[in-house]
This record gives C-alpha cells, sequence and structure tokens, in this order.
C-alpha cells in the first residue's frame, strides 16, 4: 500500500545500507526513532551499571570502618557513579526523549540532520565504551611518593579524581596513572555527541516546525528541548576547554591548574561549574518538559499558565548560567562573590517556584487519573519540592559553608535529579510506552515500581539530610564509629536496595510488556498534542501527510470544545474523527521521501576512541588509524546524498 | 533619585523587621514541639553535629539556618498540602464531571511570583549581614596558621613559635584567625561546632574564624575530597582555660631531652635516629634540622591524644599497628613500611610516650 521506494544503492562511491530489520538496521539508521530507542536502551543499561556502583558504594558505607572496599576501590566507584549518572545515563536518556518526541510534537518526518543524529549517538556510545575501557587498560595509584599496603586492583583502575575531577589532586602528580586520562578524555568525546545533538534539536525546532506550528503553540516539552539545546551549545565548550587544560596539565607538562608553575586550581572550579551548573538544568528540563505533557492530559485541562511555565524554563536556564560559585561558596572566593552568589542563587528559586505552582495550578480542579504516569509525575513534584527547599538552604552562604561538601548536598541533589529528573524520565517512559512499542504496559506492575521506587527513594535519601548536616562529609570512604552515624547509614543503604528492586519490577514489567501488552491504541490517554494523532508504533515516516496546527494543544481542541461553563465537552464528530485519523495514519496517500541509512556516521564515530587512546598513550599509529576513520568516514559522508534520488513509478 | 533611595531604605528596614518578627516567632518556646519531628531523627552525640553550635559564630551559622528552615518547612506544608489535597479531592471518580478548561490566571501568576521574592528578600538580608560578618578579621584574634598536607593538618602558632599537627590547641572564649593553605592539594577545614568550612588552597591564604564558648573538645574534618585517605584527614580542637592555655604553651616551646643510657625509650631513641625517621620527622632537641619536613613535629607527641591524621588515638596498640604498616591505615600515605623488628616498634613506643 505505502509508496516508500526503494533506495537506488549506486550514487555514493560504497553501496548504501539497505537492510531494514536486523542489526544492520540499527547499525546504518538515520531514523530519529530508531536512534531514540537505541540511546534510551544504552543508557538505561548504564543507569543499570550507575545503579550497581551505587549499591556498592552503600554496602561499604553500611557499616562504620567497613573494609568491604579499598579506597582506591571507593573513590574509583563514587567517581564513576556520578560520571556515569550524569554523562551515560540521565543526559543519553533525556536525548533519548529528544530524538523520539521532538519531530512527532512538531509535526516533523525526522530531525534537520539525521545523520548528525546517528552519529551523535554514536560518538556517545564509543565515548562510553572509551570511559569505561578504564576499567580494562586504565591504571592508578597512590600520589607522587605515597605508598600502598596493595596493589590497585581492576575496580580501582577506573577514574578517582571524582566528577568534578578538582584540580591538583586529579592531576598527574596526586592521582598518577592513566585512569583520570579516561576520565577527561571521555567527557570530551562525550562532549562532541551532546553539542552535535544540540544544534540538531536547535536546527529542527526552528526549521522544521509543521504549519500553524508557532513557537508559542509548541508542546512544553519541545520548548524544554529547545532550552537544553541552547544550555548544551553554550555550556560544553566551557568544559571542553578546560577538558583540554586539564588533559594538557596531565599529559604534556603543561600547568594551567598548577600552583608550581603559577596555574591556578581554583580556576578549574570555575570553569568546571561554569559548565557545571548548566549542568544540573541539562538534566532536570527534559523532565520539566515531560511533567508538563503529563499532568495536563491526565488532569484532563490544559497547562496552568503555559507562557509562564515556558518563560520560567528559559529563566531558569539563563539565570543557571550565574550561579556557578555557590558550588564554592567555602572555597577561595571573596565575601563579595558570596553575597553577589548567594543572591543570584536565591533568585533562581522564583521561576522554579512558579513552574512548580503552575503545576499545582494545572491538577487542582481537574479530574485525575492516578495511572502510573501521573504518579511519577505527581511525585516528581513532591520530590523535587524537598531538593528545591534544600537547594535554597544552599543559597543562605553561611549555612552552605556547614553543608557543603556533606551528605546533605548529596541528599538535596538526589531530590532534585533522581526524586526529579528520574521520576520525570519513569513517568515519560510509561507516557510514551504505547507510542513507541504498539502495546499497553502493565499498569499493576507500574504502580508496585512507583511505589516501591518512592518509598526506597525516601529511605536512601531522606535520612542524608541529618547525615549530612550531623558530620557525614561526601566522598568518604570510611567514617568513625564515634561520629554515631551506623545507623542512618544502614537505612539508607537497605533504601539502596529497595530501589533497585524498584528497577527489577520496571524491566519484568518493559520486557513482559513489550512483548505480551495488551495492543495500545493510538490515543490511550486521550492527549493533546501531535505524537498521538497518529498510530502507534508510530509508523516510519511518522504522519502520512503533515498536520496542520490551528492552536496550542490542537489535538485535543480536534477532540473537545467547551461548554458555557468552561467545560470539556466530546465532539459529535470526534469519534468519526479519530477513526479517520489511524486510517490515514496507516496509509500515506502520497510519496514521502525519508533519509537513507549511512554507514558513516558509525565510522566517523569510531575514529574518536582511536584518538583518544592515542593522546593517553603517545601512540602515533593509534592517531592514525583514528584520523583514518575519521577521513574514511567524512569522505564517505560527503560524497553520498541524504537522500537518495527516487524514481517514481506513478504521479510525479 | 532621593525617592529611590529612601524607597530601597524603607524597604530594608521593613524587611529587617519582618525578619525579626519571624525570628521571634519561632523562638517561642512553644513551636519547639514542632521541631521535634525533625529532631526525632537526628542523632545524639555525633561529633561532628553542625547543628549543636558551641561559639558565636557557629551559632550565627545555626540561627541562619533555622530561620530559613522553618520558612521552608511552611512552604513544604503549602505545596505537599496542596499537591495531597488535589490527589484526594479531584481524583478521578464515576461521576467526576468534565473539568472547567482553565489556562491560568494572571494574578495568581503574578502573587505566587512575587511571595517568593518577598520571602527570599527576607532571607537575603541577614544572609549577607552574616556573611560579612564571619568575614571579618576579629580584633585581638590569636593568629594560627593551618598547613594542609596529605592526610593531616599542620599547625603553626606564630606569635608563640610552636609547631604541631593534628590537635588544635585554643584557649576558650578567644577569637581565634586561622591563616590556612595547603601544602599539596586543596583539602577543607571544618569544625562543625565552631564556623563552617573553608578550603585550604595551594599558593593562597585562606581564612577561617574559630571561637569555642568553653573548655571542650571538638572534632575536625577535612571535607574537600583530597585523594585516597581523604575520609581519614580528620583533627581535634582542645579549647582550654586561659591558665590551662599558658600552661600548654610553655610545655610546647620546650625542647624535648635527649635520653642516655639504656632505657627501653633511649632504645627508641635510637631506632627513631637511625631507622629512617629523621628524614621526615622533627624532634625539637634530638633531631634540629632547619626548614620544615613533610611530616608531623613529634617534640610533644605523647601529649596529643590522636595521632596519624587523628584517624587513631594514640594508644600503644594503634601505635604498633601504625608502625608496622601505615599504608595498611592509611592507604597512600607518605610514610613508608620500615619494616621495623618487634622490638624496634615496641622501643620507638616506648620512646614516643616520654615526648610529653
Amino acid at each position: 500500500m505505502t509508496k516508500i521506494i526503494e533506495p537506488s544503492k549506486q550514487s555514493s562511491i560504497f553501496r548504501r545500507p539497505s537492510s531494514e530489520t536486523g542489526i544492520w538496521s540499527w547499525i546504518t539508521t538515520v531514523d530519529h526513532k530508531k536512534i531514540g530507542i537505541m540511546y534510551g536502551y544504552a543508557a538505561f543499561f548504564f543507569l543499570l551499571i550507575g545503579g550497581l556502583e551505587a549499591l556498592i558504594l552503600r554496602i561499604q558505607l553500611s557499616q562504620p570502618d567497613n573494609n568491604f572496599l579499598t579506597a582506591a576501590e571507593y573513590n574509583a566507584m563514587f567517581t564513576m557513579h556520578g560520571t556515569t549518572m550524569i554523562f551515560l545515563a540521565i543526559m543519553p536518556i533525556s536525548a533519548a526523549f529528544f530524538n523520539y518526541l521532538l519531530p512527532l510534537q512538531i509535526g516533523a518526518r525526522d530531525v534537520a540532520f539525521p545523520r548528525l543524529n546517528a552519529l551523535s549517538f554514536w560518538i556517545f556510545i564509543f565515548g562510553g565504551a572509551f570511559l569505561y575501557s578504564t576499567f580494562i587498560f586504565g591504571t592508578a595509584g597512590a600520589p607522587e611518593g605515597g605508598y600502598l599496603a596493595e596493589e590497585v586492583g581492576w575496580l580501582g583502575s577506573a577514574p578517582n579524581g571524582g566528577w568534578f575531577g578538582y584540580q591538583p589532586n586529579a592531576g598527574m602528580k596526586y592521582s598518577p596513572g592513566t585512569a583520570m586520562d579516561y576520565w577527561a578524555i571521555g567527557l570530551q568525546i562525550l562532549g562532541v555527541a551532546s553539542l552535535i545533538s544540540a544544534f540538531n534539536f536547535i536546527t529542527t525546532i526552528i526549521n522544521m516546525r509543521t504549519e500553524g506550528m508557532r513557537f508559542m503553540r509548541m508542546p512544553v516539552f519541545t520548548w524544554m528541548t529547545f532550552a537544553v539545546s541552547f544550555l548544551l551549545a553554550f555550556s560544553l565548550p566551557i568544559i571542553a576547554i578546560a577538558l583540554f587544560y586539564v588533559t594538557f596539565d596531565r599529559k604534556f607538562g603543561t600547568t594551567f591548574f598548577l600552583t608550581e608553575g603559577g596555574g591556578d586550581p581554583i580556576l578549574w572550579q570555575h570553569l568546571f561549574w561554569l559548565f557545571g551548573h548548566p549542568e544540573v538544568y541539562i538534566l532536570i528540563l527534559p523532565a520539566f518538559g515531560i511533567v508538563s505533557e503529563v499532568l495536563p492530559t491526565f488532569s484532563r485541562k490544559p497547562l496552568f499558565g503555559y507562557a509562564a511555565i515556558v518563560f520560567a524554563g528559559f529563566g531558569i536556564a539563563f539565570i543557571g548560567f550565574g550561579v556557578w560559585a555557590h558550588h564554592m561558596f567555602a572555597s577561595a572566593i571573596s565575601p563579595v562573590a558570596q553575597a553577589g552568589f548567594g543572591l543570584s542563587t536565591m533568585v533562581i528559586a522564583v521561576p522554579t517556584g512558579v513552574k512548580i505552582f503552575n503545576w499545582l495550578g494545572t491538577i487542582w480542579g481537574g479530574k485525575l487519573k492516578l495511572n502510573t504516569p501521573m504518579l511519577f509525575s505527581l511525585g516528581f513534584i513532591g520530590m523535587f519540592v524537598i531538593g528545591g527547599l534544600s537547594g535554597v538552604t544552599h543559597s543562605i552562604v553561611p549555612a552552605d559553608t556547614q553543608q557543603t561538601d556533606t551528605y546533605y548536598v548529596v541528599a538535596h541533589f538526589h531530590y532534585v535529579l533522581f526524586g526529579g529528573a528520574l521520576f520525570g524520565i519513569f513517568s515519560g517512559l510509561y507516557y510514551w510506552f504505547p507510542k513507541v512499542w504498539g502495546k499497553m504496559y502493565n499498569e499493576s506492575l507500574g504502580k508496585i515500581h512507583f511505589w516501591l521506587m518512592m518509598i526506597g527513594f525516601n529511605l536512601t535519601f531522606g535520612p542524608m539530610h541529618w547525615l549530612g548536616l550531623q558530620g557525614q562529609v561526601r566522598r568518604t570512604w570510611v567514617y568513625a564509629e564515634e561520629t554515631n552515624l551506623q545507623f542512618w547509614n544502614i537505612i539508607v543503604t537497605v533504601g539502596a536496595f529497595i530501589i533497585a528492586l524498584s528497577i527489577i519490577v520496571f524491566m519484568v514489567n518493559w520486557i513482559f510488556s513489550k512483548r505480551n501488552g495488551e495492543k495500545a491504541p493510538f490515543d490511550p490517554w486521550d492527549a493533546r498534542t501531535l505524537e498521538w494523532t497518529i498510530p502507534s508504533p508510530t509508523p516510519v515516516w511518522n504522519f502520512s501527510t503533515a498536520p496542520i496546527v490551528k492552536s496550542l494543544d490542537d489535538f485535543w481542541h480536534t477532540k473537545y470544545s467547551e461548554d458555557e461553563d468552561g467545560r470539556a465537552v466530546r465532539r459529535e464528530e470526534t469519534d468519526q474523527m479519530l477513526l479517520e485519523l489511524e486510517e490515514d495514519g496507516l496509509n500515506p496517500s502520497e510519496h514521502i521521501a525519508l533519509p537513507n541509512p549511512s554507514y558513516f556516521p558509525i565510522v566517523l564515530a569510531s575514529g574518536l576512541p582511536f584518538l583518544g587512546y592515542a593522546v593517553i598513550y603517545k601512540s602515533i599509529p593509534l592517531a592514525l588509524i583514528g584520523t583514518v576513520l575519521l577521513l574514511v568516514g567524512g569522505f564517505g559522508w560527503g560524497t553520498e546524498p541524504l537522500e537518495e534520488e527516487i524514481h517514481l513509478d506513478s504521479d510525479e | 533619585m532621593i525617592t529611590l533611595y529612601t524607597v530601597s531604605t524603607l524597604f530594608l528596614i521593613i524587611v529587617d523587621n519582618i525578619n525579626m518578627l519571624v525570628k521571634n516567632i519561632f523562638k517561642l518556646k512553644n513551636l519547639r514541639f514542632l521541631a521535634l519531628i525533625f529532631l526525632y531523627a537526628c542523632i545524639e552525640n555525633a561529633p561532628l553535629d553542625s547543628l549543636s553550635p558551641e561559639g558565636p559564630y557557629a551559632r550565627s551559622i545555626d540561627e541562619l539556618f533555622w530561620l530559613t528552615f522553618w520558612i521552608a518547612v511552611v512552604i513544604f506544608l503549602i505545596v505537599q498540602g496542596a499537591l495531597l489535597f488535589s490527589v484526594f479531592v479531584f481524583k478521578e471518580k464515576p461521576d467526576s464531571p468534565e473539568p472547567k478548561q482553565i489556562h491560568g490566571n494572571t494574578k495568581l501568576e503574578i502573587l505566587w511570583t512575587v511571595i517568593p521574592v518577598i520571602i527570599l528578600a527576607v532571607i537575603a538580608v541577614p544572609t549577607v549581614r552574616t556573611i560579612f560578618d564571619l568575614a571579618n578579621e576579629p580584633e585581638d584574634a590569636l593568629k594560627i596558621e593551618v598547613i594542609g598536607h596529605q592526610w593531616w593538618f599542620e599547625y603553626k602558632y606564630p606569635d608563640y613559635d610552636i609547631t604541631t599537627a593534628n590537635v588544635l590547641v585554643i584557649p576558650a572564649d578567644k577569637p581565634i584567625r586561622l591563616e590556612m593553605w595547603s601544602n599539596d592539594v586543596l583539602h577543607n577545614y571544618w569544625v562543625p561546632k565552631l564556623n563552617g568550612k573553608r578550603y585550604l588552597v595551594p599558593g593562597q591564604t585562606t581564612y577561617l574564624n574559630l571561637h569555642a564558648d568553653s573548655p571542650d573538645e571538638f572534632w575536625a574534618q577535612c571535607g574537600e575530597y583530597c585523594g585516597l585517605s581523604h575520609s581519614k584527614m580528620r583533627g581535634r580542637v582542645l579549647s582550654l582555660s586561659e591558665s590551662d592555655f599558658e600552661t600548654w604553651v610553655k610545655n610546647q616551646q620546650q625542647n624535648a631531652n635527649k635520653l642516655e643510657g639504656n632505657s627501653l625509650a633511649a632504645e627508641g631513641q635510637q631506632v627513631y635516629l637511625n631507622a629512617g625517621c629523621t628524614q621526615c620527622h622533627v624532634i625539637d632537641g634530638v633531631w634540629d634540622v632547619q626548614g620544615d619536613r613533610i611530616a608531623p613535629n613529634l617534640t610533644h607527641f605523647a601529649n596529643r591524644n590522636v595521632f596519624a591524621g587523628a584517624a587513631l588515638y594514640n594508644t600503644e596498640e594503634n601505635l604498633s599497628k601504625w608502625l608496622a604498616n601505615p599504608a595498611e591505615i592509611k592507604p597512600g600515605t607518605f610514610m613508608p613500611n620500615l619494616e621495623l623488628t618487634e622490638v624496634e616498634i615496641n622501643a620507638l613506643i616506648a620512646y614516643l610516650g616520654t615526648l610529653k
């Protein structure tokens, strides 16, 4: 029935890939949906690894003066836990949502640069693999002149300077071996991936919106994608430069951050947090977007104060660049700087508060359907508020000098990034599950997952507040028995394992429902945005005809009108319209040209880890291999068209 | 301009008074029971407890924390209350009508933008004031230098010409001005009961004020991750009455006596001199060297109740464990395993015990 034409395979110097199923179809795909799914699975895999590292940390801390891990292993574990969760789990899982949903929400057939999209995915995969290859190839040890009682095993041969890599501790003298090089160069590679997708999404949103999809009609999730992409585009170059400095300090004897050569270790903190604080919003804004989609749908009400939520999002993103030194209140900065950054940090609470209140306004007076995505979104509000309020206590600079570097901070940012970002992400995973797989997830398992995670989460991170206030410092391999901290540490460890259990429930639900779930209708939630106007699972071509948008929440308004009280009333013609929509969605009436798969993104991306190894081991042959792969990938890419010419058999 | 000035001054006065009002309301005894909910969870006798201040600096921080805490509690209750209320009241029931399609309410939205701004202004004023109060150098303060090493704190008293480690001895009820820097990586000096934290940075001097109400012992801990044995970089602060402090100073200014004869302690002194300890450790009067050594000055070792970066109590058992293999206790330590025999270790312990 469909008239998608097989591409001709000759126009490039190499044969073009043509598999539509099987492993090659995934490796060569440029389809934003397939890339999104791969992003999701890869990110979830790293989430599991990061979680495993967290459990290992918690076993070590369950007892005072425990020796389950050596110091070297513990330091490697907390460094990798942070790095993994931020760069390899939450960021890419957000990228999964962006990839899959962004084109659907703006009525497009793909992103602006499909092959760049594939490239950024493969760079992420190679970057992650490169970083984790440290467990095989990396080395770590005592600082120059120091002694260790036992050799560092494979578990300790990972980066150990913290995800924040503070200098000079993460420099060569104090962190010898290659592990920290893997960290610096690994993050560099991952940054390339994020930068590419940021520009891709910005271009897509600006250029690929369907007819009538004005900016102020875009779904909030799309808006947040837009904000995050700008944050990435402006903040990643800063960390890229800082990481180059670190790499040069470590490998080529420069002294950007080393006092003995006239450098300044505090400079690293400024550069790192000038990236690192926007990074926090990079992690949380996608969840804001997801929640802003889920709440109206399950409340059957429009988002309360759409414009305010959008502008608050951008306000947060903008002010987010002016608060970085609140990570350094105890560091060597002056009281004037402390006061300034304390105040700017307070200011950022205002737009955040606006969002919270507007979400509450959205559910207020609604008709709340409490199924799993909604539960996670409501849980998100509850938990994020706690994280937000403890965040305000950090802006009270004197109080922060007591709290910083303690478990109070660990509690704070896990309430923001787990209770916030991850709850939002789970909400989204359940919400769009039917759209991606065409099946329904199991509601009971979903609710078990939510409640287990809610309980486990609060048991894990709640007690950390007073553990921190009462003296447990961060990154502490052991704590003395006399500190009297053991009781809550045991509770925290138990909580962590409850979270692990809830993740198992989630995985069972996912695997089972994907295979045997009920067939999903194309609009199971009676939703509001464009992705629900097309069949489930999404067909390859997304929209059989480009949709025309007449208002915000256009799909809802085609289904419902309002009576004189302002209550929603289903239109008479709605049922008929929905039937037609589904019929049309499955049977495109026009020729649809889709970008063709390509080998070259993965080829090009595979060059980067070789270049990384080349720097670490100062090896010319490895550099040559990397360069050749980059050149071959780039050349092949440049000589093949995005879409092969289609030789149509009929009308055109 | 004058109007602007008047308005801003008035604003500050109002904000200031609201702040006083809020503070006083929450100081009322009958509201204290609310605190129990939170305090119930708190640990008793935590030596690193930042919630039990024992000096004016820590107390001013504590007051600020509780002010913010109570405001946060109110907001928390409002938001979670509204959330739970909505969930229970607006939950879908079989007879629920379709909801009204409300798109927003400008007045409400302005209200919940402005109210947080006012609340934050109330917090901001005392915050900024306390920032500068804490940073000011107090008058008549005793100056002590704190030098961070991987993984122990060294203390120097320039006024008294004293060098010591791990235990900071201060006079009670007197302001102390710490001048701090690091010898290697970043460290972070924290005595939670006396003040907040402050980094020790190589190549820069940072400052921190301490003030203990009365004679007592406090725990210190390095806050900033500083490598393998970061968690074992601890310390003690001993505040002494004025006379005790003077006695302590006098004692610290004495050199150690060179032991003669055949006692076990004298044998230990020979071990100290010959086994390699002198490469890094100074004992004034026994092994005098110009300049600093990279390890703690041992002249008054027995006077300190902890050693090895305050990771161990100064007992014979701990000392023999430590001397047998330091890296076993503090991974990454710069103190080598000198392969001492049991006899040598016992002699050393006896000798160290004489260094009062």
